[in-house]
Order: C-alpha cells, then structure tokens, then sequence
C-alpha cells in the first residue's frame, strides 16, 4: 500500500491502511472456509450503528468521543443514527429519570434484533451520585444491558474501551443467541417478549 | 421617580391595610406576608397600578415549615417590576391539612407550570387552575417529596454502605 502513486507522485500520507484480521479458516484456490458466526460477527462488530440516547453530561463526553480527536468513527461506526429502527447499538448516556424510564424501555423495543446496551457512566449504571426519589437507580431496572461503562463522566478513552468490549461480545456472540431459552428467560425478567 | 420600598409599604398598607400585612426585608428584597385569601387580589393590585406595575412573575415556590402550626406550607411570589427594576416577594401561608390557594393564573399565564410544580412537590392546592397535575414526577406518585418527612434517597437500593451516608457505625 506504501506505493500507491498519485498523480505522478508517491503518496506519502494516509497510506497505511488498516484492514480488519480474516477470522481463522480453510482457503483454497476460490473458496475460503470458515464458520459462519465468525465471518457473522466480523461483520457486526467492525460496523456498529450505535443510537446515541444521550441525556446529560456523559452526551458531552461522548460528543467529544464522536468528534476528531477521539474518534469513534474508526471502529466503525461512521453513521450515528436517532432512529431506534435503524441502529444495533442503544447507547445510554446520562441521567434517566424515573420518568423518563418509559420512553427508554419503548426506544429499546423498537429496535431490531440484533440489539446491544451500553450504559455510558454512572448514572446510566446504577443512578451514580443521584441517589433520589426521581432518578431511576439503573437503567438495568428496565432494559437488559451488555457493557457498564463507569465514570462521572467517563472519559473519551474509556467509552472508547466500552466500545471496544461491545465489539469483542458482537465478535463472540453464537448466531443462535438470540432465539435461545436463555436469552428469552433474560427478557422475560424485563417484560420483554 | 424610582419606586422605593416605602411607597411599596405605603401603597399595599392603605390598600389592604396596615394589620393584615406584615412587612421584612430579607436577602436584600422586600418581603410582604399577607392572609392567604388575599394573594390574588393583591397581585392582580400590583399589576395593575400604574405606579406599582409588577408585570412580571419571576417564580412561585413553597417552602414546608413542619413547626409552624397552621401554616406549615408558605407559598412564596417573586414578582419584578421590569421598568424600575424593583423586586417584591410575597408569601402566603398555608396550614397542611386544607392547602387551599387561589392561582395566580388569571393574572400571570406564566404561573401555570409554576404552580403545577409547587402541587407536585408540595401538594399545594391551587384553586381555579386549569389544569392541576403533576408535570415533573411520574404521575403515578402518591406522596408529595419535597415535604420534610420524606427522605430524599431512594428506598428501592438494598446494597447502601451507611457509613458513606455518614449515619452509623462510627458517625453515631
């Protein structure tokens, strides 16, 4: 890649490019073999859409982890949604009410399956230094959720991180998970057919 | 001629007169305490005089005082006059057990979410306005929170260290 030429001259910046590991597998002369939950999964985790459902403070950092410096378009996730329907990733960032629990269980329901939760900070973890009769202690208490992310807020780098644990649990996950007895006994414990 | 806080005390005494209103100045505002039945009329006086003309509710809020007897619920007014930069506060008492007060509705639009929020908290009953309902709790709330006897934490959290919340253990 190092001697692309452009226009006559060499190119000498952006010109190493990082291409995602081919999962282990039998390659031959045309066909490669390998498991379907791999390539599956490899698919899944380099282009995540994440919904960015981002209430307060941790909204703020996680602009910052959208924005230039901080990148999260990197690992793939170029193309934030606002549209439950469209979006693999319901990511919760900040202080949700008990008010407000409705609505976040109703925008978790309207997404498709497959579906993560990433509970960005300590708010969305466990109501963090909320400890009232209005903030829900947990968003845990109405949808199931996949990464904590703890911080107040926490810090680019580490929503970075929790990002990267979502892509490790996208990679592993079985094809077969989501229509599994455990994965339904889960979302009956929430309510959730 | 600027208003002053004497020709306020002045106007609203022969007004209302002298026994119904008591008279403070705190936090550098003046502060008048006036018989609950009298709240509306006495804003809609300020609003309407030429010379007072407080046209503009800064906030209705209520304050619970579980010692006073009788009147434990004081509703609090601010009200600005935007010309002369001037600021009054009145305040209303109300006993807990008939919470009844009139809205300020009719005279300030604007004190409709104010005092759906005074209801909500402190369980303040306005009369007259349209439409009383919880507007920042959960509506299936049964208890008014900002009430003193109840606590502010939540009661649903069994993994609490009470240490942290500095009561027993070595804090007792």
């Amino acid at each position: 890649m190092s001697d692309l030429i452009y226009q006559g001259r060499p190119v000498r910046f952006n010109n190493t490019i990082k291409m995602v590991e081919a999962p282990p597998g039998i390659e031959g002369e045309g066909f490669f073999v390998t498991k379907l939950s791999e390539v599956v999964g490899m698919g899944r985790k380099n282009s995540l859409w994440p919904l960015p459902f981002a209430t307060s403070c941790c909204g703020i950092e996680f602009m910052a982890t959208m924005a230039s410096h901080y990148d999260l378009a990197r690992f793939g996730s170029e193309r934030v949604g606002f549209s439950p329907r469209q979006c693999d990733l319901l990511m919760v960032m900040g202080t949700i009410a008990k008010k407000m629990g409705p609505v976040l269980r109703q925008v978790y329901l309207q997404m498709a399956e497959p579906r993560w939760v990433i509970a960005v900070g300590a708010c969305a973890s466990s109501g963090g230094i909320f400890d009232t009769y209005s903030v829900l202690q947990g968003i845990d208490q109405v949808i199931p959720v996949d990464v904590y992310v703890p911080g107040c807020p926490p810090r680019p780098e580490a929503i970075l991180d929790g990002f990267m644990k979502i892509q490790d649990l996208v990679g592993n996950e079985s094809i077969r998970r989501r229509n599994s007895p455990q994965y339904k006994a889960l979302l009956g414990e929430y309510g959730i057919q | 001629m600027s208003l002053s806080y004497e020709r306020i005390q002045e106007k609203l005494n022969e007004k209302f007169g002298a026994e119904t209103l008591q008279w403070e100045t705190l936090y550098d505002i003046l502060t008048v305490t006036a018989p609950r039945e009298l709240n509306l009329k006495i804003l809609q006086f300020l609003y309407d005089d030429e010379e007072m003309g407080f046209r503009f509710l800064t906030d209705i809020c209520a304050v619970h005082y579980p010692d006073n007897e009788g009147a434990e619920l004081a509703v609090v007014y601010h009200v600005h006059n935007l010309v002369q930069n001037v600021r009054l506060r009145l305040k209303v008492y109300a006993p807990v057990a008939a919470p009844d007060v009139y809205t300020a509705t009719s005279v300030f639009p604007g004190a409709n979410w104010m005092e759906r929020e005074t209801y909500d908290f402190f369980g303040v009953n306005f009369v007259g306005h349209p439409k009383l309902k919880r507007i920042l709790n959960v509506d299936e709330m049964d208890y008014f929170p900002l009430r003193k006897e109840y606590p502010l934490e939540d009661q649903t959290r069994i993994d609490k260290d009470d240490e942290m919340f500095g009561r027993g253990g070595s804090y007792n």
